[in-house]
């Protein structure tokens, strides 16, 4: 486990390093064409912490996770994952990344341990400790029986556990996950928000989860709600309640927002 | 729930030291990730049972009816690396093993950029390792992919009678005749020269040929790979199959020696001859025949493994996301 640092550590530069944020954006914006998408967005992801990107469809979540995926360049600004620039140091900061995509990125013709082992061999794994890692991530994710099994045969919540396996492999410092819950069951939404809860816990990893689903939204959870490209706001739950008078996230993100479509899908 | 008690045994062992983390990422990293981007490729594809036998049946049917057909109309005389009159089958089974890569080429790059923003792309770009790298790994990953359905294809045109000869020596053959518009700069040389590099022990001369073919199938590969990428990227239009059929496919086979030999060709039209001789395609092809028949063609090797070094700058610098030609372009589907 990893030890937790105080202000009395003798080792100060350790304890600086550890202290590194696991992601920090500054100042990036990025346009398609004459559309601005991300209009100077700033959000910092310390270690340990879990922060809900807010924003409905097309408030540009998917493009900041473009961005710090490094899929586009990012036009201006800076994107820092554990210390490491995306642009200049990209092998350090993909090295401690995990994400789960939107998109379903499983093959589903292979077994679970053929998909994991691929993914590791990405990061350079050997054979061997491909499986071994394979073996443990699927145990993180109580899916332990199933590694020979088709990703054919999984419903879909368990798609997403072995997807989040998958991201934890190679022990990433930042998990991003992009609307990771989106066309689930409500137990299957239950079970993958409380292994990613579990493991922002245990191994102390940020986490940026990116969703249109308020109520995936506890109230020590750091926040950022992204609209139109920009940030509205970035804190804690509470505050975030008192400084817009409300009672709900849902509430306190429509009175910011000044949206007044549903924005609720039908889980 | 159990898997969260087994969840505190897993995490703990996740760990490794910051010295096996460097390891990872050093040569041994390379080749496990290479490995690791060709088996899946190799993977997928055994589990794909329609789209191997869609890749053998297209070039049956050339074997088994086109070439039937044409058997009586067209006659090939004896040119090299032919010593004897040879069946027209046989002459076009090294343009049929070239199209099976041509068309596995053009199949993997399109997927490669269709799904460069929503699927297992992006996966892959997330790796630690250079994008050159990664992207290489991928299409040496098709390569392999291809030179499977070539040896289904070699197998299957076995049986029907169409194989190598027997070889007993390993020959470098070299014949170059200059086009006429280079004005004479380049050179040309009158008579091929054949140069014997080493002898065959008798029990494996029967697969000389089959074994030789297959790094010629490889390169040969990995430069129509490298191009189809780099046309994909570029050019939007081409991102339904159909266009690519008749913009790519098409032009390049028929403009080649793979159904016909050169000297035909001159003969029908001499613009043409000199199209088909910039054609890459056709030194692809003349690179397996000779490969076949236990030839090195070192002119067809110089310009494929010319032209492989080019395609693949191009098309790494094309299809990297985050600075190449397809963002330019507007992206897949222009939504980007």
């Amino acid at each position: 486990m990893t030890p937790t640092m105080t202000a009395t550590d003798p080792k100060l530069g350790a304890a600086d390093k550890e202290r590194t944020p696991a992601l920090v954006v500054d100042g990036v914006s990025h346009s398609f064409g004459d559309k601005k998408v991300l209009d100077n967005v700033s959000l910092t992801v310390d270690q340990g912490a879990f922060v809900m990107l807010l924003g409905l469809n097309g408030a540009g979540k998917s493009t900041l996770f473009s961005l710090i995926t490094r899929l586009y360049d990012n036009v201006s600004g800076e994107i820092d994952i554990r210390g490491f620039d995306v642009r200049r140091k990209a092998s350090q900061a993909l090295q401690r990344l995990g994400v789960v995509f939107q998109s379903r990125t499983l093959d589903v013709d292979l077994t679970l341990m053929q998909n994991l082992k691929y993914h590791a061999a990405l990061h350079g794994y050997s054979t061997r400790e491909a499986t071994r890692r394979g073996r443990l991530a699927l145990e993180l994710v109580g899916l332990a029986d199933r590694g020979n099994e088709k990703v054919r045969a999984l419903s879909g919540g368990q798609l997403r556990r072995v997807e989040i396996a998958r991201s934890m492999m190679h022990r990433p410092d930042l998990l991003l996950l992009d609307e990771p819950t989106v066309g689930l069951d409500l137990g299957s939404r239950e079970s993958v928000i409380k292994i990613v809860r579990e493991l922002v816990a245990k191994e102390r990893l940020g986490v940026l989860w990116a969703t249109h689903l308020m109520d995936e939204v506890l109230r020590t959870d750091q926040v950022v709600i992204l609209h139109q490209g920009v940030v509205l706001y970035n804190g804690g739950v509470p505050q975030l309640l008192t400084q817009t008078g409300t009672t709900s996230v849902r509430e306190a993100f429509r009175a910011l927002t000044g949206t007044k479509a549903p924005i609720e899908e039908a889980a | 729930m159990s898997a969260s008690a087994l969840s505190a045994t897993a995490s703990a062992t996740f760990a490794e030291t910051s010295a096996a983390a460097q390891r990872r990422l050093g040569i041994a990293g390379y080749w496990a990730c290479f490995k690791g981007i060709v088996w899946r490729e190799i993977l997928r594809y055994l589990h794909q049972r329609e789209r191997f036998l869609s890749a053998l049946v297209r070039p049956l049917i050339w074997l088994f009816i086109f070439a039937a057909g044409f058997r009586q109309t067209l006659g090939v005389s004896i040119i090299p690396p032919y010593q004897t009159y040879v069946l027209y089958e046989e002459y076009i089974a090294p343009g049929l093993l070239a199209m099976i890569l041509l068309f596995n080429a053009m199949q993997s790059s399109l997927s490669m950029v269709y799904d460069r923003e929503t699927g297992t792309m992006r996966t892959l770009l997330v790796s630690p390792f250079p994008r050159s790298f990664l992207l290489l790994s991928k299409l040496l990953g098709g390569v392999s992919v291809a030179l499977l359905q070539s040896y289904a294809f070699l197998f299957v045109a076995y049986w029907w009678g169409i194989e190598p000869p027997p070889i007993t020596n390993i020959q470098l053959f070299t014949f170059y005749d200059a086009p006429s518009w280079t004005g004479g700069v380049i050179g040309s040389m009158a008579d091929p020269i054949t140069n014997t590099l080493f002898s065959v022990p008798a029990f494996i001369q029967p697969y000389v040929g089959y074994i030789a073919v297959a790094p010629a199938i490889i390169l040969a590969g990995l430069m129509l790979g490298a191009l189809a990428l780099f046309i994909s990227s570029v050019i939007k239009q081409l991102e339904n199959f159909a266009g690519v059929m008749n913009f790519v496919i098409f032009p390049m086979f028929f403009a080649s020696s793979a159904l016909y030999p050169l000297w035909r060709i001159r003969e029908a039209s001499p613009p043409l001859y000199e199209i088909c001789r910039l054609n890459p395609f056709t030194y692809a092809v003349e690179l397996i025949r000779f490969a076949l028949y236990g030839q090195i063609d070192t002119i067809s090797l110089a310009i494929v493994v010319g032209f492989t070094v080019v395609f693949l700058a191009a098309a790494v610098f094309a299809y990297n996301p985050s600075k190449g030609l397809i963002a330019r372009r507007g992206g897949p589907g222009g939504s980007a």
